[in-house]
């Protein structure tokens, strides 16, 4: 069942063409990844499905509904989380507050019953109570328990990159993007979070959109692979397939 | 200690027996200060409570939503001007025409807001800064509001209560203030405070998180108005006496200067940075009277610090106190408390 489509998408700034032409079809509970050098357009093509950037033209449909044309929090409101390639944590808060703002969609305390909160028992205490056994939950699939009350600004790279996947997820989505996961992590880090991701698609039944650039890591976890260079398509399919098309190849490898 | 036992002590008021102990204590003074000082310092209580007021509600635009207001005298002004107008030409209760006037206020905050949306530091700085020179200039023109001349406030009378002294006043002052102390508290520790938070730090993320970055930059630009229109409808009853020359750049620039000075992003550093400033404000006109010192400081200051001739030590000092505080302290005072926190929780290791 396609539970997420993109058809014909185009985006230029000005002169630029970032993108261009670009459909795909996403499973439920698959994970697809975009792979493509440098510059290919991947984190635009992620902007665009986040509502960040406008597209040019295409289309793009969720679960059948339109999404191109929506602000980004109605986008959120489907169902489709994200994280950034360039971490954007919310600095000056700790890892419990991050996740938590992930929630925001599932709470209801506004300025009135948020400002008079008078205790636990009160509708804004009840809440904030309720939705930090939530994020209790992902604090400890994501083994964040260490750095629970830390202000993410000071922790390492890795570990705030785990934060982000936790705010995502706090979400509850049905569709994640991960904008390189991986990148600055070291092998052991690499390792946990591909666990991560698999328990991530089948516990949790998240259909997940990739961006990476290890190589290795997309071939062992990626369902079917899109390829993308200039903003152009390249190629689509399994793995094995798109592993050994000589267009990927030239892409990556450079020609002879 | 800081173990946590539930999930609900993140955002309690009171953590710990410690801080029970603090909080009863700084009642009981709050309480005993009107019968243990004299009437100056009374008035110079409510003048550093209002304050309070402002800055805590200037600091959830500034320090927790990261946007910006220069025009916040702006504000101000139409609290105190809307709660007198209220109050004489509608005959409201002084606890209705407040609350009314502060609304007045926010909704200037709201439409304020808008542009808020479109524009980013320095242009937001001036956009409000142009709000700010533009409310006292169309208030002086309106025949309502006393033109130049300005209003009386009329008498205060709450229940059986005829509020006519400084004294009297404080304790009305002095609850409001706390009022709005814990609400803003309250507010920051729940999901309208991190919503805010999440735009200062980053707002793209805080919009794909769900974040409605148009509803959230409006309602903190709204809550701080509303801020300022309580504490300018109180200092209307603390002057007695207004008119629009009295809501200048100077206070806008005061108001961010204290939310600074005491620390952005914090409850804590807004109350200090208020009550240090203004009490700095008030009484470095003293330093004239120390004997020796205060007048070859005049003398300094009148032959060399000023085009005029007029002594101006007073404003040299404040501006040298700030600078030296933001040098040393980029946090603000906030930022020592915190130090010394730290220092004491692990003392003597």
């Amino acid at each position: 069942m396609t539970l997420f489509n993109v058809q014909n998408l185009s985006i230029s700034f000005g002169g630029l063409k970032a993108l261009s032409n670009i459909s795909f079809d996403v499973k439920a509970r698959e994970i697809f990844s975009i792979i493509g050098p440098n510059g290919a357009g991947k984190t635009t093509l992620f902007n665009c499905i986040n509502g960040i950037y406008k597209p040019t033209n295409g289309q793009i449909r969720f679960k059948g509904k339109r999404v191109q044309g929506k602000k980004p929090d109605a986008i959120a409101r489907m169902g489709i989380a994200r994280t950034f390639q360039n971490i954007e944590l919310f600095a000056h808060i700790n890892t419990m507050e991050n996740i938590l703002l992930g929630r925001h969609l599932y709470m209801k305390t506004g300025l009135f019953r948020g400002g008079f909160m008078w205790g636990r028992h009160s509708f804004a205490g009840k809440e904030e109570i309720a939705h930090r056994k939530k994020v209790e939950e992902i604090i400890d699939f994501l083994d964040l328990q260490a750095v629970r009350d830390k202000l993410v600004g000071g922790l390492p790279y890795g570990t705030q990159k785990r934060i982000e996947l936790g705010r995502a997820l706090a979400l509850e989505p049905e569709l994640l993007l991960l904008d390189e996961p991986c990148a600055g992590m070291n092998a052991e880090e690499k390792q946990d979070l591909v666990f991560w991701v698999k328990d991530i698609q089948d516990e949790l039944d998240v259909t997940i959109l990739l961006i990476e650039h290890d190589m290795s890591m997309v071939m062992d976890i990626s369902d079917r692979i899109l390829a993308i260079n200039f903003g152009q398509p390249v190629t689509e399919g399994t793995p094995a397939e798109v592993q050994n098309h000589p267009e990927v190849l030239k892409a990556y490898l450079g020609e002879e | 200690m800081d173990m946590k036992r539930n999930y609900y002590e993140d955002v309690q008021l009171f953590s710990s027996g410690v801080v029970i102990f603090w909080f009863a204590a700084l009642m009981v003074f709050l309480a005993a200060f009107p019968f243990l000082f004299k009437n100056y310092f009374v008035y110079v209580a409510n003048y550093i409570a209002i304050n309070i007021i402002v800055v805590i509600g200037l600091n959830i635009l500034v320090g927790y939503t990261g946007l910006i207001s220069l025009g916040h005298a702006g504000f101000f002004a139409i609290g105190a001007y809307s709660t007198i107008i209220f109050m004489t030409r509608l005959a409201l209760p002084f606890l209705v025409a407040l609350p009314l006037g502060a609304l007045v206020a926010a909704l200037f905050g709201f439409l304020l807001g808008l542009p808020a949306l479109r524009l980013e530091g320095p242009y937001l700085t001036i956009a409000t800064l142009g709000f700010g020179l533009t409310v006292t200039q169309v208030i002086g023109k309106i025949e309502l509001f006393g033109g130049r001349q300005g209003l009386h406030t009329p008498d205060l009378v709450i229940g059986p209560w005829h509020l006519d002294n400084d004294r009297s006043f404080y304790y009305l002052v002095v609850f409001i203030t706390f009022l709005m102390v814990i609400f803003a508290r309250n507010l920051i520790k729940t999901r309208v405070g991190r919503a805010f938070i999440a735009i200062r730090d980053a707002d793209i993320a805080a919009e794909t998180m769900g974040v409605n970055l148009v509803y959230y930059k409006t309602l903190s630009f709204a809550i701080s108005a509303f801020y300022a229109g309580v504490a300018g409808g109180l200092y209307a009853f603390v002057l007695r006496y207004i008119e629009p020359e009295i809501f200048s750049l100077l206070m806008s620039i005061m108001f961010l200067a204290m939310v600074v000075v005491g620390g952005l992003g914090s409850i804590m550093g807004a109350i200090v940075g208020a009550v240090l400033l203004s009490w700095l404000d008030l009484q470095l006109r003293n330093i004239l009277s120390i004997p020796y010192l205060g007048q070859w400081l005049e003398k300094l200051s009148a032959s060399y610090f000023s085009i005029t001739g007029v002594s101006n030590i007073q404003f040299i000092l404040f501006g040298s106190i700030m600078v030296f505080i933001m040098l040393f302290e980029p946090l603000g005072i906030f930022g020592i408390w915190i130090r010394i926190k730290k220092y004491w929780k692990t003392w003597p290791f």
